[in-house]
């Protein structure tokens, strides 16, 4: 059926996705749950402790009560668009998880087994390209609802998301230029000596700040800023539709924290530890990094963050990858 | 360097959140834990009696006239040595601010504020108290105060022996 690969292979494969799928899933619903417990403490509050013990099943209640509601659509709105727009937020970030590497290759059955759906060889234009795909939930959950806040919501979302995706990508070049691959197998395995960020702390900030503003998170919340446009872009959503947009935000959280590991903190390399203990590490310091954040910093103004994107973040990168050109090709490594 | 000054602005800011991450929340949980209001807090309203166990409303109005909301209504009656009561009395709690006028303007002690203030219902008409649902069986706050003892001159003890009273003036003993 597929040339170069039995049916062995095909079972693992399918075995990983649903794995992938059903953890990436629950530990969204359980961000939700964990941030809202952190924000409390961060506001000397409790947070939720209702629903199970520790508050732990809330999860399952707020999916039962997003399940339960009416499914409502707003007079006017393009009904295939908006049906279609959560679904396109909330994919292209599961997707995404598709290249990670999340733990050390393993043999299973005489067979290697590599802890990631699909080393592919272009891994890193695949994230950068499936990010920008998600940029399309973003316009058209706004532009199909017929609201002006959705509106309003999706046009700041559009120019946000591409103007921090050029950052993104650029100060990705240099971790390029140093692993010499876009695998992301490779670049992990180029960081068994020093992680990135210790030959790259600039590209890292810059990394850092760019997927901050690609989770729409504060203090880049200003598509869906709630004391000026209500939600945002999902303004008009109710119930599960709302939830999928809710859910991608959080895989989204999720797997830009795994390729921020990746790119930077040597993936699933660390002492003592397992390596999955380790990539999960990574992943939910990010995500508490994000919760921290969001529980300090005010929401920038519209003007200030295109100010920060494009004449700071993007020229700083450039800088960067000429300095980081000039060094390689000083050492002689190019 | 602007620039600077804006880093440490923010490392701050996080370092302040970082602190109250590990606070101890202030949060009480209402139905588990409670707190004790203090003995003055301005809840349920009582109607107290005497400490000879009288009743001490003399049913003068002053209370139903002070109030905001217009919660509380009575009846007047006589008995019949003189002295004046409530044929009945009601307040109804759904409209009741808790402001505390009648409680002040009560010039018998009557009418008192109590810390009690669980007094939640689900059918409204059960907010409205009577009097047999307000009359408790103390002296609340005020414990040896009796109305009748410094008042009601010549109803319920005859002329000159109330508490701060001097016995009457023989006016013909004054003439010169």
């Amino acid at each position: 059926m597929f040339p170069g690969y039995d049916l062995i292979d095909i079972a693992i494969l399918i075995v990983k996705i649903a794995l992938v799928f059903a953890v990436i899933l629950t530990l969204a619903a359980y961000l939700v749950y964990i941030e809202r417990r952190v924000l409390g403490w961060i506001q000397d509050r409790k947070g939720p402790n209702r629903v199970g013990p520790l508050g732990l099943l809330q999860p399952l209640a707020d999916a039962i009560k997003l399940l339960t509601k009416e499914d409502f659509r707003s007079q006017g709105a393009d009904k295939w668009l908006f049906y279609l727009a959560p679904a396109m937020s909330a994919i292209p970030a599961m997707l995404m998880f598709a290249v990670i590497p999340f733990g050390a290759p393993v043999t299973l059955w005489g067979r290697p087994v590599p802890l990631q759906v699909s080393d592919l060889n272009a891994g890193l234009l695949l994230f950068l390209g499936l990010s920008s795909i998600a940029v399309y939930g973003v316009a058209i959950g706004g532009w199909a609802s017929n609201s002006k806040y959705a509106l309003l919501g999706s046009i700041r979302g559009l120019s946000q998301l591409i103007s921090y995706e050029l950052s993104m990508g650029l100060s990705l070049v240099p971790v390029v230029m140093l692993a010499r691959s876009f695998r992301l197998s490779d670049i992990v395995a180029a960081q068994s000596g020093c992680w990135f960020v210790v030959y790259q702390p600039l590209a890292f900030l810059l990394f850092l700040i760019s997927i901050v503003a690609e989770c729409k998170r504060i203090p880049f919340d200003l598509p869906e800023a709630e004391s000026e446009l209500v939600a945002g872009f999902h303004t008009e959503y109710s119930g599960m539709r709302f939830g999928m947009f809710f859910m991608g935000e959080y895989v989204n959280i999720i797997v830009l924290g795994g390729l921020a590991a990746t790119f930077f903190l040597g993936g699933w390399q660390g002492p003592w530890l397992p390596p999955m203990v380790w990539f999960s590490l990574k992943v939910l310091g990010f995500a508490f990094f994000l919760i921290w954040m969001r529980g300090t910093l005010p929401r920038l103004r519209y003007d200030q963050l295109m100010h920060l994107g494009w004449k700071v973040l993007i020229p700083l990168a450039l800088v960067n990858i000429l300095v980081t050109g000039w060094f390689l090709l000083l050492k002689g490594a190019i | 360097m602007t620039i600077l000054r804006d880093i440490a602005a923010l490392l701050t800011g996080m370092w302040t959140t970082w602190k109250h991450l590990f606070r101890r929340p202030v949060t009480i949980q209402y139905p588990e834990e409670k707190r004790t209001p203090p003995p003055r807090y301005r809840a349920r309203i009582v109607l107290t009696r005497d400490p000879d166990g009288g009743e001490r409303c003399v049913a003068c109005y002053l209370c139903s006239a002070a109030c905001p909301v217009d919660c509380i209504a009575m009846q007047a009656g006589e008995m019949d040595n003189g002295r004046r009561y409530a044929e009945w009395f009601r307040i109804n709690f759904s409209r009741c601010i808790f402001c505390g006028l009648c409680a002040e303007a009560c010039p018998t002690y009557a009418i008192q504020m109590t810390p009690d203030f669980e007094m939640c219902e689900r059918d409204l008409m059960h907010l409205i108290a009577e009097k047999e649902d307000l009359l408790i069986d103390g002296c609340g706050k005020s414990s040896d105060y009796n109305f009748y003892h410094h008042a009601g001159i010549g109803i319920t003890q005859p002329r000159g022996h109330g508490l701060e009273e001097t016995a009457p003036v023989d006016v013909r003993g004054l003439l010169p």
